[in-house]
């Protein structure tokens, strides 16, 4: 009954906390409205609209994205927009651009692509220079949402504050996200269609955060408007950029996690993954297993897992890691050019330790 | 739990409390900015409340919305989609708490404006009209209304955000509806906010909330809110006063944005008074309306801000050359599609809670009888003869033109000394000028536009003595238009239209003080107007008469032509009609 009391005192102290914050960046915004604006232009000058896959149903195609150098480096949400083998990207000046796939982390749902054409000097954010706030912390959210913005029009703008710094779990559709890091979760509807991408600042126009995708909290399933600070990102959008990018394939989605399930729980040994989209080619099929009872074979490609394509051996790691026990399991495969559907449940996972 | 764990647990209780304390002391004696700039805050808020008005339909049922108040005698803006719910009689509640009756005036169904009247006070007090666009991305605003119209007292809810965009452009979803150049901003913007006023951070009146974008979390505030500017508003409030539904313009051409960068023309058509002004295909198109275009949507979002039939300069480029042209513009529809109940009709933006079947038409109710006359196109009929005897009362000021409509003998010089004589009479036109003479019959036979280069003077003047000596009675269609900026760079002026056969003539008074300033006639809807601006009132005998004309056509140069003597005979019989008004 005390310790209750405690907790929910605490809670009040914190609440405190947020409004002192709030009101003191209030006046500096109040103060400085010259300022601000053209902080806010500086930031809109340095982000882009990313056009790409989708506009199927609920999938839209199109995201935001920055600028992280004067060569036309693009740091974005790796989504299904990315999908294609070359994305549109348009500029603040409206300016229309092809970009294609640098490097991914599906784990931190990052990626980055490149502009392809050459000698670009565009104006980009400095990534080494960025800010961390504390709860309280009022900020600015910038993103291509709705696609509202076309063309040159500025990037839309919303207002809010710093709820929380917290670690990331939420879920998208079925799907728990692998990220679960650091985040922090803002009061402003910030994740919405096409916003993931998009730059969280500071008022003072320092750079905080990449806004998300949308995804719902694992608990209340309520929308959660959270952003993934600059600090978790910049050091492999760093490596991605340079080129000593080490795929974290090793450890894909839940593979550390014994309780996740993996291709050889269910008799499937696919091929080595050596590029970054290696094609989920199967090269054995264990005996007595439950892929030989489904008549996969050896050659057969995976296409789809319970309707999600999966365009590579990693996304078929990250779709079966997502599988619980019980679930219905649908592999699409292509064999000879024949498209065939095998369902199944999935079995309770065997822990060999 | 043991005791020893629950004693300290306590002692960490007592720590909290004082320090939380001593926290909020602090806080409050930090700094004074911050109490002003909440005090600022509550000031405007106070101020504004009492202009934001919560709209119910007559019966409580049905729909519902908000709006705010515009003038002393009760104008008060909303959307269209709200009214339409309402329907043309609705109850207003001010944050005063009490209910006020009210009418439909005129609406706007492409832009979803719609305007009513609030009775029973001459002295409501209004929103300050702002600039909207002095807004940037980052400005404070206001959004205020009756969202989920939960306001049993009438007291407004306050939504404070930033603007999160400007000049934005909103595609019609489906129906005629769009919203072109509006305000996006991140105020919570929820079903029941409909028509309500968002304030920038003065207070002043920058727009009417009426669209929001949602998707999957439902239609509820996602971020993404809309408010039609106040400045396109602005541009249409003459044309709403005038009970009339009315219409959004085109140039009668289409564009599209090509690798450069500029907006070229990819189709016009023939008709258009841009294609007589010589617009072609593939001209570029540099500004409209003072504003540089760099984008199809630029484009579509300058052009919806204005209604059908304003004039305004148009700049195209052609092989390096600029040319600048007034451009009338073409209605966007044709009438059946913006007259509700009539072909698509349009639907709300698909975010009042209040948007069901609009209330069956109710019986005009007696208090309403006196300020409500439903005509086909217009919302409100009564709103346009109130107009209308408001400006043609200061033209009877003229004299008895009732009685002289008999023979009309004006002449005259122009400029250069050059003697002109028009004689007019209910069947023909003539005009003696530069040696020649033209004539024109009213018999039936075929509307010239003579002399050449002048749109058509001869059926202009016949025109004119029409309008002077019966206002409109003789003309099939009459009617108060709303205001315009004369000749697309003067003052905004009140305008009447009238029509007969294929002419169409707009005539054109001050709208400080109703002075008749000219008129334009055209004589087919493909043809160049005939533009006539009167000066220097002169008496002539019992009558008063413009001695200053200037007389021109295309954008050509105009001629000048003083008036020396003026004879308007009594006809052979006064049609003994009043000719005030209908």
């Amino acid at each position: 009954m005390n310790w209750v009391f405690v907790h929910l005192l605490r809670k009040t102290l914190c609440c405190i906390i947020i409004a002192g914050g709030m009101s003191l960046s209030c006046v500096s915004t109040v103060a400085n409205a010259d300022d601000s604006q053209a902080a806010v232009r500086s930031i809109q000058s340095r982000m882009v609209k990313i056009f790409g896959a989708g506009g199927l149903r609920n999938l839209y195609s199109y995201s935001t994205g920055f600028l992280a150098s004067p060569d036309g480096h693009i740091v974005t949400v790796w989504s299904h927009v990315l999908d294609q083998d070359r994305v549109t990207v348009i500029l603040a000046n409206g300016r229309k651009e092809t970009a294609v796939v640098l490097g991914a982390e599906p784990q931190l749902d990052l990626a980055v692509l490149k502009i392809e054409r050459e000698g670009l000097q565009l104006p980009y954010f400095d990534l080494e220079n960025h800010a961390s706030a504390a709860p309280g912390t009022r900020v600015l959210a910038f993103s291509n949402m709705f696609k509202v913005a076309t063309g040159d029009e500025p990037l839309s703008i919303l207002h809010g504050v710093i709820a929380a710094k917290t670690k990331l779990t939420a879920r998208r559709g079925a799907y728990e996200v692998p990220y679960d890091g650091p985040v922090y979760i803002i009061d402003a509807i910030t994740n919405n269609p096409g916003a993931g991408g998009g730059l969280v600042t500071n008022t003072q126009g320092e750079l905080l955060a990449m806004i998300g995708k949308e995804l719902r909290n694992n608990e209340s399933n309520t929308w959660i408007n959270y952003a993934m600070p600059m600090s978790e990102l910049t050091p492999v959008i760093k490596q991605i950029m340079t080129g000593d990018y080490v795929s974290q394939e090793t450890k894909p989605d839940g593979e550390d996690n014994p309780l996740r399930y993996q291709p050889l729980d269910f008799g499937l040994l696919m091929i080595a993954d050596v590029v970054f989209r290696t094609p989920a080619f199967i090269e054995v099929v264990d005996a007595n297993s439950l892929a030989e009872e489904l008549g996969l074979k050896p050659g057969d490609l995976i296409l789809f897992v319970n309707d999600n394509l999966v365009q590579s051996c990693r996304e078929l790691r990250q779709e079966f890691g997502r599988l619980e026990a019980g679930d219905d399991l649908s592999l699409t495969i292509r064999r000879d050019d024949k498209l065939m559907t095998v369902d199944a449940i999935v079995p309770r996972k065997v822990n060999e330790n | 739990m043991n005791s020893r764990t629950y004693r300290i647990k306590n002692l960490h209780l007592v720590a909290v409390v004082v320090w939380s304390g001593l926290f909020t002391n602090s806080l409050y004696a930090i700094d004074p900015a911050v109490v002003e700039a909440q005090q600022r805050r509550v000031a405007v808020v106070n101020e504004v409340s009492p202009t934001v008005v919560a709209i119910f339909s007559a019966s409580g049922e049905g729909g519902g919305g908000s709006g705010v108040l515009i003038s002393a005698d009760g104008y008060v803006l909303s959307n269209y989609h709200v009214t339409s719910g309402a329907g043309d009689f609705m109850k207003c509640g001010l944050n005063d708490g009490k209910l006020y009756d009210a009418v439909i005036v005129g609406i706007d169904p492409t832009g979803d404006v719609a305007l009513l009247k609030m009775l029973g006070r001459d002295d409501f007090p209004i929103a300050k009209i702002g600039d909207s666009d002095a807004l940037h991305a980052g400005d404070w605003v206001y959004a205020m209304g009756n969202p989920f119209l939960l306001a049993t007292d009438f007291k407004p809810t306050v939504t404070y955000g930033i603007v999160s965009g400007v000049h934005r452009y909103q595609y019609p979803a489906g129906t005629i509806l769009e919203y072109t150049d509006c305000i996006q901003t991140d105020s919570s913007i929820n079903p029941g906010n409909s028509g309500g006023p968002l304030f920038n951070d003065a207070g002043e009146l920058v727009g009417i909330n009426g669209r929001g974008s949602f998707e999957k979390r439902g239609r509820v505030n996602s971020g993404a809110g809309y408010a039609i500017s106040i400045n396109q508003i602005m541009n249409f409030l003459g044309h709403l006063k005038s009970g009339r539904i009315v219409d959004h313009a085109t140039l009668g051409a289409t564009v599209a944005s090509v690798s450069d960068g500029s907006v070229v023309v990819e189709s016009i058509l023939e008709e258009s008074a841009a294609y007589r002004r010589g617009l072609r295909e593939g001209d570029e198109i540099v500004s409209f309306a003072g504003r540089p275009i760099r984008s199809v949507n630029q484009y579509k979002n300058i052009l919806g801000i204005y209604p059908k039939g304003w004039k305004l300069p148009l700049e195209y480029r052609r092989n390096q050359e600029k040319e600048t042209v007034q451009v009338r513009l073409r209605g966007l529809h044709a009438q059946s599609e913006i007259i509700p109940g009539q072909k698509k009709k349009p639907q709300p933006p698909g975010k009042e809670g209040a948007q069901k079947k609009a209330p069956k038409e109710p019986e005009v109710p007696a208090e309403f009888a006196k300020i409500y006359e439903k005509k086909t196109g217009f919302a409100n009929y009564h709103f346009n003869q109130q107009e209308q005897n408001r400006i043609l009362g200061r033209l009877n000021q003229w004299g008895d033109y009732a009685s002289r409509n008999g023979l009309w003998k004006i002449s005259g010089k122009d400029q250069k000394g050059n003697p002109f004589k028009v004689e007019l009479s209910n069947e023909q036109a003539t005009l003696s000028y530069g040696g020649k003479v033209w004539k024109q019959s009213f018999d039936g036979s075929e509307l010239t536009t003579d002399p050449p280069n002048t749109g058509g003077l001869l059926v202009a003047l016949h025109h004119l003595r029409l309008f002077m000596t019966h206002h409109g009675f003789l003309f099939s269609e009459f009617m108060y238009l709303g205001t315009e900026p004369l000749d697309g760079l003067g003052n905004r002026v009140d305008v009447l239209t009238s029509e007969l056969t294929s002419v169409q003539s707009r005539w054109y008074f001050s709208d400080k003080d109703q002075t008749f300033l000219g008129f334009d006639t055209q004589v087919r809807p493909d043809t160049d107007e005939a533009e006539i601006r009167f000066s220097k009132l002169k008496e002539f005998g019992e009558l008063k008469f413009p001695s200053h004309w200037s007389v021109s056509s295309g954008g050509a140069n105009s001629v000048e032509w003083i008036i020396e003597s003026i004879q308007l005979s009594p006809g052979p019989k006064p049609t003994g009609k009043q000719v005030t008004s209908r």
